[in-house]
């Protein structure tokens, strides 16, 4: 039976397929593709149409090497072969993979084609690299009992299947608690499609969401399947989705309520089972009331609700956190670096780390590379960390009162002498001063994301 | 304009980081400037090709897997990056120099069927 008519034989057979959880694909004798699996898709970022009849190398772009050389090994032997590797999917993603070939054959015993089964290795070189005491990169960190808090519910929150809201500051680590949630959800083995909601303009966003037919606008030569259908069985993240337009957030309800949606220029409703992961570095309440959020869709969204706390008010986590980072990036660099000195810990732990855990990793990481001895020194330490306080005694007054709310801390701040915008408007102008105006520099000198600086210069009407 | 397309056959590479070759190309207004040279990497790996790119002060970049971190650092560098490339290079030039070549496209000629880009 040649891999061709495998399509036709049943619609059980791709329901087959998809079923498993490795990506699988069925090649021609010219190697090229005839069909790959749903969670193939998800893992090179081909869907099916565009990716048949295509030589597979382009399509799975592995490091083994020509595509003959594997496929001979296993015409010559008539057996199974597997190999380790990796691939770099669209999303430019390298993944650890363990490839399996065998070869199919008709009923006269002639080789009629390949299937090529990729086993997704990351999770168990992620636990390897754990157990080799190496930077324990997916880990979320934190002794202080808010942290204690959010580990308790994220346990629970991992159980049910309801969406999920996640805000905090930028840098407190939604994104990871996000990914840690799905991990520890029933959806682990399933996808986990993370989208930026603030990162493209609506009419894109809405084709890369719920998929697009061929044809339906100018440019749209294949179809996409868009991100709810590679997300199916699994879930999907929605980042920044306060910057959502108010359109999208109606097609966005009606997935919520309904678990189904038309594809952009479709005229069938398409089907999905998605767990939704939502996040936001601003207050959704506050966009409802302004009348930038619809207040339904926060409703719907906010059936459980995560807030990760700032790090000011994580007692005890800031020399923790440190202590890890300055270990893992000294063994990155093969220095001996053990700890900070007494007066850097002093400076450090009154710091008020306005870009959270990045600016702390990214201050460790500063240090790591500067210091030429065993302990850290206060020399060793950005300068901006000095500057800012001598020019203003703010950190002091944030993070003075502990265990209160960012919320309730926020709104004092703001009557006072401009309050927090004033301040991080003048830790910008400060900061691009200094780098002569390149953002690159100004959002690593602060210790936020290059989008982060640009979407606060957007805010602040600056850019 | 000066081109950079990571080859290997005649086809664009799958993988970046794994390239046997580039092709140089210098074209103005659609038409190629002199005949494009093609460069035999002396040891595969991403940051030579990185470094040849910003050698030959190349505008644009054509190639297929790239992985993040080096996307990030030529386009840093201020050089066009049209990534996930599949096809003939000779068609891929063409395209480069008619400026109608995107990223993820994928050219006639990739395989069995008959593509678009």
């Amino acid at each position: 039976m040649k891999p061709e008519s495998l399509l036709h034989v049943s619609p059980v057979f791709s329901e087959l397929l998809n079923a498993i959880p490795h990506g699988i694909a069925f090649l021609d004798t010219n190697l090229c593709i005839v069909v790959m699996n749903r969670f193939l898709e998800v893992m090179t970022g081909y869907g099916n149409a565009e990716a048949r009849g295509v030589y597979s190398e382009f399509i799975l772009r592995s490091n083994l090497g020509n595509k003959n050389q594997m496929c001979r090994e296993v015409l010559e032997s008539g057996e199974s072969v597997s190999k380790d590797g990796n691939i770099i999917n669209r999303q430019r993603k390298k993944i650890p993979v363990h490839f399996t070939l065998s070869c199919l054959h008709d009923e006269q015993g002639q080789a009629a084609g390949f299937i090529i089964v990729l086993e997704d290795m990351s999770v168990l070189k992620s636990v390897e690299s754990k157990h080799q005491g190496l930077a324990q990169e997916t880990g979320i960190l934190g002794h202080s009992p808010q942290m204690a808090k959010v580990f308790e519910l994220m346990s629970v929150l991992a159980r049910t299947d309801a969406a999920v809201l996640i805000t905090g500051e930028t840098g407190t680590g939604k994104d990871m608690i996000a990914e840690a949630l799905h991990e520890s959800s029933q959806r682990a083995r399933q996808p986990f499609i993370k989208v930026n909601c603030g990162a493209l303009p609506e009419a894109l966003l809405e084709s890369e969401l719920f998929g697009h037919v061929k044809g339906a606008f100018t440019g749209a030569v294949t179809e996409t399947v868009g991100m709810f259908r590679l997300a199916h069985k699994g879930t999907i993240f929605l980042t920044e989705i306060g910057d959502l337009s108010l359109p999208l957030q109606v097609k966005l309800l009606s997935v919520l309520d309904d678990q189904e949606f038309f594809p952009v220029g479709g005229s069938k409703k398409v089907k999905v089972d998605v767990r939704i992961i939502a996040a936001t570095h601003c207050s959704l309440r506050q966009e409802v009331q302004q009348g930038h959020f619809r207040e339904d869709l926060f409703y719907r969204l906010n059936v459980l609700h995560l807030h990760m706390p700032p790090l000011r008010e994580r007692e005890g986590d800031i020399r923790l956190l440190l202590d890890h980072f300055l270990r893992q990036f000294s063994g990155k660099l093969g220095r001996g670096i053990t700890s900070f000195t007494r007066k850097a810990m002093d400076v450090l732990s009154h710091y008020h780390y306005p870009g959270n855990v990045r600016e702390l990793r990214n201050i460790a990481e500063y240090s790591a590379n500067i210091c030429q001895g065993k302990k850290v020194g206060t020399k060793d330490l950005p300068q901006y960390l000095f500057q800012s306080s001598e020019v203003s005694p703010r950190p002091a007054a944030i993070s003075a009162p502990p265990l209160v709310s960012a919320r309730e801390e926020v709104q004092p701040m703001t009557k006072m002498a401009g309050g927090w915008t004033a301040i991080e408007k003048e830790m910008m102008v400060d900061a691009l001063r200094k780098t002569g105006g390149n953002r690159s520099k100004a959002a690593d000198l602060l210790g936020w994301g290059r989008t982060t600086l640009w979407r606060k210069l957007k805010k602040y009407e600056m850019a | 304009m000066k081109v950079m397309i990571t080859i290997r056959g005649e086809f664009v590479s799958p993988r970046f980081d794994l390239s046997p070759e580039v092709l140089i190309a210098t074209y103005y207004d659609q038409e190629l400037l002199e005949e494009p040279r093609s460069i035999i990497v002396s040891d595969v790996s991403a940051e030579i090709i990185c470094d040849l790119a910003l050698k030959e002060n190349v505008a644009i970049v054509v190639c297929g897997a790239i992985e993040e971190q080096h996307y990030q650092f030529l386009t840093w560098k201020k050089i066009t990056v049209i990534d996930a490339v599949i096809g003939p290079y000779v068609d891929v030039l063409q395209s480069v120099m008619d400026n109608t070549l995107q990223s993820g496209a994928i050219l006639a000629g990739a395989g069995a069927k008959e593509g678009t880009t």
